[in-house]
Parts: C-alpha cells; sequence; structure tokens
C-alpha cells in the first residue's frame, strides 16, 4: 500500500507510460500486453505457452504426419527387448527417431510423440475447464458477498473459511473416485469422458474459495463508488448492477488469478491421475504418463520415458507461471510484491 | 488477550464441527453406493442390506453423524445389532477392508508422517529464509537474479518429477542413499538417528524444493520491504553494527509473513504429503489416504481428511495467538 506513495519505487516507475498522453481508456488485455512485451521473460513464456496450446490442439494433425497415433502397441520382438528386460525398447525405438519422433513406450510400446500431444490436449482440457469453473465461482459468490454484505457475506465468507480449511489435495483424492460412482451412469460418465469431467468438477470446486475472498475484497470497496450510487439512482436492479457494474471492474484481478490458478490445476490433473485416480490407462494425459513411467518401475530402467512427460509438464507449469506473474504485475500492481 | 483466546478457540471449535459435519455428508451421501463397497465382491441383495444395517445408513442422517462422533468421546459398539464389535476410544470407525479400528490405522501412520514433515521443514525453512535474506541483501545483483529464478523454477517443479529423478540419480544411478525402508519411523529407533536422516533425505529434499521456492519469494520481497522502512534507517544511523540492524531488527520485524506461511504449511503438511509418501513408499498420512481412496475405503478416507482439516484449523489458530502474543494490535480486531 505505502509502495504506491513512494515515488523512488522502480517497480511502479516502470510501469507509468513513457510518453505523457491523455488517460484513455485500454481494455484490461491491451494494458497485459502493453506490460508484457516490454519484459523479455514475460514474452518468452507467452510464446511458449501459445506454442503448447497449438501442440496440444493440433495432436490429431502432428501425429498423423509423424505416422502413428497413440493408442496402437507394437510389441513385436524387433522393438521391445524379449531377453534381458522384457518389455524394455530397444535402443532404436527407445530414443527419438524418425519413425517415432520420441521413441515408444516400455511395456506396449505405444508412440510416445502421439501420446504427449494427446496428452497434452487432457491435460489442459481439464486445467483450462476447472479454471473456467472456479473462476466463474469464485468471481460471482465473491461479487455477491462483497455486494450484498450481511447475512449474504456471512454465508459465503464462512463457506469459504471452511473451503480454505481442507487439505486440497487430499479431499481432491479422495473425492475423485466418490463423484466416478455417482457420474458412471450419466452423459458425463462414459468411457474416458468419466476421469475428465469429475476432474474438471472437483477440481473447479474446489478451487473458488481464494479468487473469491479476492473479489470480495475488491467489492467492498468497489460497491461505494460513485459510478455505481449512479447506477443505482437511475433505477438499476441489483443483478444488473452486480454483472455490468461490479464485475466488469474486478475482471483485472479475476483475470491474474485465472492465469495463476491454470499452472496450479495442471499440476493437480498430474498429480492426481500420478496417484491413480485422475485420468487411466489407455486414455493419455501427462499425469497419466508419469504414472506409467513410475508403475513397474519402468523409469529406472528407461529414464526417457520419465523425462519425455516431465520436461514437458516442467515449462508448461513454469512458462503459465511466469506469464501469471507478468500479468499481475501489469493489472495488479499491489499484489506484485509477494 | 484471554478474551482474544476465548473468541479465538470458539470460533476454532465451530469450524471443527462444520468441517467434520461437511466431511461426513460428503463421505456418507457422496457415493453412488456405501454398502455395496462395504460388503465387497461378492454381493448379494441380502448382504448389502446388511452391510446397510452394519453401517447404521437405516438410521437419519444426524444420528449418524451423532452416532459417529461420539466415538470421539468414548469407545462404542459398531455393527449390525447381533453382530457387534466393540470400537475402542478414539473409534473412527472400522476399514472396509481389513475390519481394523480406523484410529489404530492412523496411529500407526502418524510416525511416518512426522518424520516426512520435521525434517523436510527444518530444510525448507533454513534454505528458504537464508536464501530469501541472503537476496534481499543483495538486491539487484547476480546472486539476487539467480536466486529469484531459481525460485520461480523451484516453484514450478512438480513433486513426482523431481521426486522419481532423485530416486534414479541418488538411489538407482549412483547408490549414494539407500531405498526408504518401512522399518525406520523416529530418530529414537534402534538404528539411531543417522539412518533416520539418511532414510528420509530424498523425501525431505522433494519437499523442500518446491516449498523453500515460495518461502524465498516471501522472505525476499518482506526484508526489502522492512529494509527500506524509517526504524531500520533510525537504527542504521544510531551507528549500530549493520550485522545488528540486518538481524536484530530487520529480521525480527520482517519474518512474521513466513511465520504465517510456516503454520499453515505445518498444518498441510501432518495431514500427509501425499504425493512424497507415495513416491518414497513411506506409509504416513497421505499414503494410506491414496490407498484407501483407490479401495473405495471410506472410513479410511474420511478420517483422514477429517484430522487432515482439524490439523490445518488448529495450525492456523496457533499462528493467529502466536501473532497476537507478539503483536498487541491484532487482538484490538
Amino acid at each position: 500500500m505505502t509502495q504506491l506513495q513512494s515515488p523512488a519505487e522502480p517497480g511502479t516507475a516502470s510501469a507509468a507510460p513513457s510518453e505523457v498522453r491523455p488517460a484513455e481508456a485500454r481494455s484490461l488485455l491491451a494494458t497485459a500486453w502493453l506490460r508484457i512485451r516490454r519484459s523479455k521473460i514475460a514474452l518468452l513464456s507467452l510464446c511458449v505457452v501459445v506454442a503448447i496450446m497449438l501442440f496440444a490442439i493440433l495432436a490429431p494433425v502432428l501425429s498423423a504426419m509423424s505416422g502413428n497415433d497413440p493408442f496402437t502397441s507394437n510389441t513385436s520382438p524387433e522393438v521391445l527387448d524379449d531377453f534381458e528386460t522384457p518389455g524394455l525398447p530397444l535402443p532404436a525405438y527407445m530414443y527419438p527417431s524418425a519413425s517415432h519422433w520420441l521413441g515408444v513406450e516400455p511395456g506396449l510400446g505405444r508412440d510416445l510423440f502421439a501420446r504427449l500431444a494427446f496428452g497434452g490436449q487432457v491435460s489442459l482440457t481439464i486445467a483450462l475447464l476447472s479454471t473456467a469453473v472456479s473462476v466463474v465461482l469464485g468471481t460471482v459468490l465473491g461479487a455477491a458477498a462483497g455486494y450484498f454484505g450481511g447475512k449474504t457475506d456471512a454465508i459465503i465468507s464462512r463457506l469459504m473459511d471452511l473451503f480454505l480449511a481442507f487439505p486440497h489435495l487430499l479431499l481432491v483424492l479422495s473425492l475423485t473416485p466418490i463423484l466416478q460412482s455417482r457420474l458412471r451412469d450419466t452423459p458425463l460418465g462414459q468411457g474416458s469422458f468419466l476421469p475428465m469431467a469429475s476432474l474438471v468438477i472437483i477440481l473447479g470446486f474446489f478451487g473458488w474459495a481464494y479468487l473469491a475472498r479476492i473479489v470480495r475484497g475488491q467489492v467492498l470497496s468497489l460497491r461505494e463508488r460513485e459510478f455505481v450510487e449512479a447506477a443505482r439512482s437511475f433505477g438499476s436492479s441489483h443483478l444488473s448492477i452486480l454483472f455490468r457494474q461490479i464485475i466488469p471492474n474486478v475482471m483485472g484481478v479475476v483475470l491474474v488469478y485465472a492465469t495463476m490458478l491454470i499452472p496450479t490445476n495442471i499440476s493437480a490433473e498430474a498429480a492426481l491421475s500420478f496417484l491413480g485416480v485422475g485420468v487411466k490407462d489407455p486414455t493419455p494425459s501427462w499425469g497419466q504418463m508419469l504414472n506409467a513411467a513410475q508403475a513397474g518401475n519402468w523409469y529406472l530402467s528407461d529414464p526417457w520415458f520419465l523425462a519425455v512427460p516431465g520436461v514437458m509438464l516442467i515449462v508448461t507449469v513454469l512458462a503459465f507461471n511466469l506469464l501469471g506473474d507478468a500479468v499481475r504485475d501489469a493489472l495488479d500492481p499491489k499484489a506484485s510484491r509477494h | 488477550m484471554i478474551r482474544f483466546i476465548l473468541r479465538r478457540t470458539g470460533s476454532l471449535f465451530l469450524l471443527l464441527v462444520a468441517v467434520s459435519f461437511i466431511t461426513f455428508t460428503l463421505f456418507q451421501f457422496g457415493p453412488a453406493d456405501p454398502a455395496s463397497a462395504a460388503c465387497g465382491q461378492e454381493c448379494t441383495p441380502e448382504r448389502v442390506q446388511e452391510a446397510r444395517v452394519a453401517l447404521g445408513m437405516d438410521q437419519p442422517f444426524l444420528v449418524q453423524y451423532v452416532d459417529y462422533m461420539r466415538g470421539l468421546i468414548s469407545s462404542r459398539m459398531i455393527g449390525a445389532p447381533g453382530a457387534e464389535s466393540l470400537c475402542q476410544w478414539p473409534c473412527l470407525g472400522k476399514s472396509f477392508q481389513t475390519n481394523e479400528n480406523v484410529s489404530d490405522i492412523i496411529a500407526r501412520s502418524l510416525p511416518y508422517t512426522f518424520s516426512m514433515a520435521i525434517g523436510a521443514l527444518v530444510l525448507w525453512t533454513l534454505s528458504g529464509v537464508g536464501l530469501g535474506l541472503l537476496a534481499a541483501l543483495r538486491k539487484g545483483s547476480p546472486t539476487d537474479k539467480f536466486i529469484v529464478g531459481a525460485a520461480s523454477v523451484g516453484v514450478s517443479l512438480p513433486i513426482p518429477v523431481t521426486g522419481l529423478f532423485l530416486l534414479l540419480v541418488f538411489v538407482n544411478q549412483f547408490h549414494l542413499l539407500p531405498f526408504t525402508t518401512n522399518e525406520i519411523n523416529s530418530p529414537f529407533g534402534p538404528q539411531g538417528p543417522w539412518a533416520w536422516v539418511l532414510n528420509y533425505l530424498l523425501p525431505w529434499i522433494a519437499l523442500a524444493v518446491l516449498f523453500s521456492a515460495s518461502y524465498i519469494r516471501v522472505t525476499r520481497t518482506n526484508m526489502i520491504e522492512t529494509f527500506g522502512e524509517d526504524f531500520i534507517r533510525t537504527a542504521r544511523a544510531k551507528g549500530l553494527a549493520p550485522r545488528t540492524v540486518t538481524f536484530k531488527h530487520g529480521v525480527r520485524a520482517g519474518i512474521t509473513p513466513v511465520v504465517t506461511m510456516l503454520g499453515m504449511d505445518i498444518g498441510l503438511l501432518l495431514g500427509g504429503a501425499v504425493l512424497t509418501e507415495q513416491i518414497f513408499s513411506v506409509p504416513g498420512l497421505g499414503f494410506t489416504a491414496v490407498r484407501a481412496a483407490i479401495s473405495g475405503d471410506l472410513p479410511v478416507t474420511m478420517a483422514i481428511t477429517m484430522l487432515a482439516a482439524f490439523f490445518v484449523i488448529v495450525a492456523n489458530v496457533v499462528v493467529d495467538l502466536a501473532y497476537a502474543a507478539i503483536d498487541p494490535r491484532v487482538r484490538l480486531q
């Protein structure tokens, strides 16, 4: 807080526009982009994020180009060792080659590149959708708590306390199989859809509380502002004020926390699938691939099998984290000190 | 102060009741059919009905909840009428899988979880606070940039990847450390403290890499902020030795947010480091919870989730009280 008043703070000084121009309304994304453009690391991480997204979206195209798909197994003795360590890919197939761009899996001999690309689709879909669920819940509930105050606030705030008190991973871990048993007979629970739907619901449902708390704090001061008063005096309904006046004004914070929630959810998907309660074989995901690397201790004889999903996961989470830092610095200068 | 303590412990109690109630609801009414999970593979409709009665699921919901909570106060009989068995205090139900008392399972897991938590905690607090302080003191220097960069990377390293990598390098390739064994769960055991340290060193490092990264960030920002404050300038102006200014005045004031984080993380870790325990096969609470979750052993997962939430809540209140003891302004709010 005090930082805003102190003139000699280098961090905020660089954020001020260099040329003096009359204040002009700029969209959130434009503001964020202006800031990101200035930092090499932010720009690089944005490029990496875009590249990873494209990699996942284009999974069918890319794997078709490589001539493989993520499900066909090949256990012939020309590919997998039959003598010393049964199932271990022979050196020609273990590492990148023209026919298998990232080698093949031990055990089943499926193409690793195709699994990584399709796995990225699954992992990123889960992370993005669950983030969307959390963001919608957190924004609406947080804004409602801050705007209406009183009993609404008391109830929602206690709910937030409760959700924040639960050990996140443990609860998500133990509730996922329970939710799956519920979803099994619904349209959402068909085949490979079941783990994805359940992870989206669970991660989304348990991730809103922190954002809601931040939004609530912002709304508490927003609701006293003149433009809200003006809207009220025109006779706008509460709902219209909430959705037309209040929520658009907290979108900056929301965007910041959404960007930071995505890598958290990518890691959570990886963790749950790694533990065996999330995405399961044959559906690939980065967490499922880690699980496969640990299962049967394959990673000890074929470290490459661990490195492929591991490095992908680290690069993705790192890029999203750095991008999140940049977006936060751009849109929420007060928070940039943590 | 006493009023503050009473108020905080009062709200603590309410929160604990709420948490236990919600956990109970989620686990008892969440599953499509807990009774058939309880009766296992070969299930006939009659046996499901028996299991339902044995679990008390024919009773109204509130009765079930109160019955369950009564087990925390005294031993109680559990099971279908006629086939009851005694569940010793503190009773948290019986495992669907082994019919063992859940409290025994938890008691068996706790020493492992404690062993994991203590060492990791020491390691990451020392490295996190130390490196954060170093970065703050050398703000803007290459050292600072390196530490900040390392922290950004560290916070993005998923435990499954680091954990398996450590196992691969230190245990499998270079045989520097033994693979963790279940036989050691305390530094006071027959094998002695050194074996305990060696046994848990890798899991500690895996946890510490992830945690210390955020401690570095928080320590650094707070120390930089504190070093810019007036009382530090005053202390310097008085001609105090730089070391005294840094440690006696600066660190004492700038470390408080780290205390908060520490409290919450201790609470979290006591509930079981789920991933780390799984990777290193340490049979603590987290490991037990994963097994139970996969096999649908509801009483075990429910009890561990409740216990872990209790740890988090209690840790939060302890942090609050510690704060109030340090900083009188907190009590007035």
